[in-house]
């Protein structure tokens, strides 16, 4: 994005501003405003369509409590669209949108309110609280995460030095990430609940999984970045293998294990809500996305959803952040 | 155990062999043989080591057993290919790359939007998006439709990023030359930035593949008519039936590749030109 931004030495740009406060105010025109403008579009876009997708409750509940709508009959609304009853009853629609139990779709407001209402007026350890089932994906994600990065790195650290192995397990990698893995979550859960392991571990596995090929291929790429020239000048040094490893590659790979990183836990928490699903589990996003949806508690699949997004995006603004630092200081550009 | 003892022999053999093919001349077959020959090694040394201990089947059937299965089921499974790949997935990643490329093409003309769209476009495609699947199921019922929504929202996302990226590619110099040309926006587009844009929008087309499969797959999970892939999975789990399972898990595993070897194959001949295509 920087590439478009003005440049600060442009004529008149930041007249009577310092230099620093010239760039920030770039930035925001550049950047913050248009995506502030894009996500109040969004708000919305939801705002409104919880009008005509909520629209035949909200008529139900108007001609309950007295009021008139059209058309009169229940059995002739029953047929409309929502859009369609909306349009003919646009006040007790509008009117009674906003404040359902079960929503089709909750206002934004309504999330917002189970979001907080679940994570700070409950006691963490309560059932009802999203941080309690936040920490049960997290500490699944975090463990899969952890092994599948590990053998991942280790898997490519051989594939680089083996040609046999590269050969032999590389294309498999590839192949596997146009499988749909996810397909195989159940069976895991339920094969080692048989032999007796439940808990933290088989959502570990699956997440471990999901996260290991993207490192495998994202590393060994890393571990390959640097150029015949660089490797030569190892050569003449007389560097040994190891020692062109942990002076060469390893450094060269940073921007490459960071970038596979973002992309293995993100892939860890899809795992791991995913491995949520059909395992019965008590606790976690997944199994209060599925709650939600049995008992059509909608505002609760919304704020389980959103507080996955949150950790999500947490997650890989973490492993940013980390990369941003590590980066400069080994003096390259993130 | 012999079996056992086998299978150990059969692996070292297998390595061996692959370890002599590797240090030998490189060719296109060599290239092949190793990675096959690696993958049988596996599948044989599974099958060995499953009868040699006796593994109960509720724990790992072996390969043969999934065969079996897989022949005796040929309808079913086909039933449930043509309810998850077909209808489910296959219509929801043209509705969804559709779209994408649509808003993309908003997005490249009117600059603000690009702007505010690129970095929430980064940000979704980072999100546990299956998510979505309880509520898109409780609104377009069970059937494939609601399959198809998620495809839809899953695949938006990688395929914008990358068109609208795509559409950045042309160089400023070429850019200028279709001006000087006096071309509109509209033959620059479909003259030079579409063309140029192709190799990005085909890495797009080729990651919402696999997330195609994967969000008809899982959105089956939270409620589908009495077929397709996810349903057969979580059924057959519950009945401890997991030849079956593996049988669904190998018709999405080659749904999934010959999905994706599809499109690699139409890249082939629309970005000929490009450099990773040549010699």
């Amino acid at each position: 994005m920087s590439e478009t931004a003005a440049p600060i030495s442009a004529p008149e740009a930041g007249v009577g501003w310092s230099a620093r406060v010239a760039r920030v105010a770039s930035a925001m025109r550049q950047t913050t405003l248009p995506v502030l403008g894009v996500l109040a579009a969004l708000l919305l876009i939801w705002t409104l369509a919880c009008i005509p997708m909520n629209a035949a409750q909200s008529v139900l509940d108007a001609s309950r409590a007295g009021e008139t709508v059209s058309p009169e009959a229940a059995s002739e609304r029953r047929g409309m669209s929502g859009l369609a009853l909306a349009l003919r009853n646009p006040g007790p629609a509008t009117a009674h949108a906003y404040s359902q139990d079960r929503p089709r779709l909750p206002a934004p407001h309504q999330v917002a309110g189970a979001l907080w209402q679940s994570t700070a007026t409950v006691s963490p350890t309560s059932a009802q609280s999203l941080i309690h089932h936040g920490w049960v994906t997290l500490s699944a994600t975090l463990l899969g995460f952890a092994i599948g990065a590990g053998l991942g790195i280790a898997l490519a650290v051989g594939i680089v030095h083996f040609r046999v192995m590269e050969m032999s397990v590389m294309p498999w990698a590839i192949v596997s990430q146009t499988v749909p893995i996810i397909a195989i979550a159940p069976m895991i859960v339920v094969v080692l609940y048989a032999i007796g392991i439940e808990g933290i571990l088989p959502k570990a596995v699956i997440a471990a999984y999901l996260s290991f090929f993207p490192v495998v291929v994202g590393m060994s790429k890393g571990f390959r970045s640097p150029d015949a020239m660089q490797l030569d000048l190892l050569r003449t040094y007389g560097a040994s293998r190891p020692q062109t490893f942990w002076k060469l590659r390893l450094p060269a790979s940073a921007p490459y294990l960071f970038a596979s990183l973002k992309i293995a836990v993100a892939a860890a928490l899809i795992g791991t809500i995913v491995a949520e699903l059909p395992s019965g589990a008590q606790a976690g996003f997944g199994a209060r996305l599925l709650a939600g949806s049995y008992y059509g508690q909608t505002v609760q699949i919304w704020a389980a959803l959103f507080a996955a997004a949150i950790l999500a995006a947490g997650l890989v603004g973490l492993i940013g952040g980390l990369e941003r630092r590590a980066l400069a200081r080994m003096g390259m550009r993130p | 155990m012999t079996l056992v003892a086998l299978a150990l022999v059969l692996w070292a053999a297998g390595w061996a062999l692959n370890v002599r093919l590797a240090s030998g001349p490189q060719s296109r077959s060599v290239a092949l043989a190793v990675p096959l020959l690696f993958g049988v090694t596996l599948l044989v040394m599974w099958e060995l080591i499953v009868r040699g201990l006796d593994v109960p089947m509720v724990f790992l059937p072996a390969p043969t057993q999934i065969a079996l299965r897989f022949a005796a089921s040929l309808p079913t499974l086909w039933e449930d290919f043509v309810q998850t790949v077909l209808k489910g997935a296959l219509s929801g990643y043209v509705i969804g790359c559709l779209a994408a490329f649509a808003v993309a093409l908003l997005a490249d003309r009117v600059d603000v939007l690009r702007r505010g769209l690129l970095p929430v476009g980064n940000f979704a495609a980072a999100l546990p998006v299956v998510g979505v699947a309880p509520i898109l199921v409780m609104w377009f019922g069970f059937d494939w439709q609601s399959k198809a929504a998620v495809v839809v929202v899953m695949v938006f996302f990688p395929m914008l990023v990358n068109t609208v990226a795509g559409l950045r590619a042309a160089e400023t110099m070429q850019r200028d030359l279709m001006r000087t040309f006096g071309a509109s926006y509209w033959q620059g587009l479909v003259k030079l930035r579409l063309p140029a844009a192709m190799p990005f929008i085909f890495n797009g087309l080729k990651i919402s593949t696999t997330l195609a499969l994967i969000g008809a797959i899982v959105a089956e999970f939270f409620g589908s008519p009495i077929r397709g892939i996810g349903f057969r999975i979580s059924t057959s789990v519950g009945q401890l039936s997991l030849d079956m399972v593996w049988a669904e898990i190998a018709v999405a595993a080659l749904a999934g590749s010959a999905f994706y070897g599809l499109v690699v194959a139409i890249e082939k001949r629309v970005t000929f030109w490009h450099p990773s295509n040549r010699g």
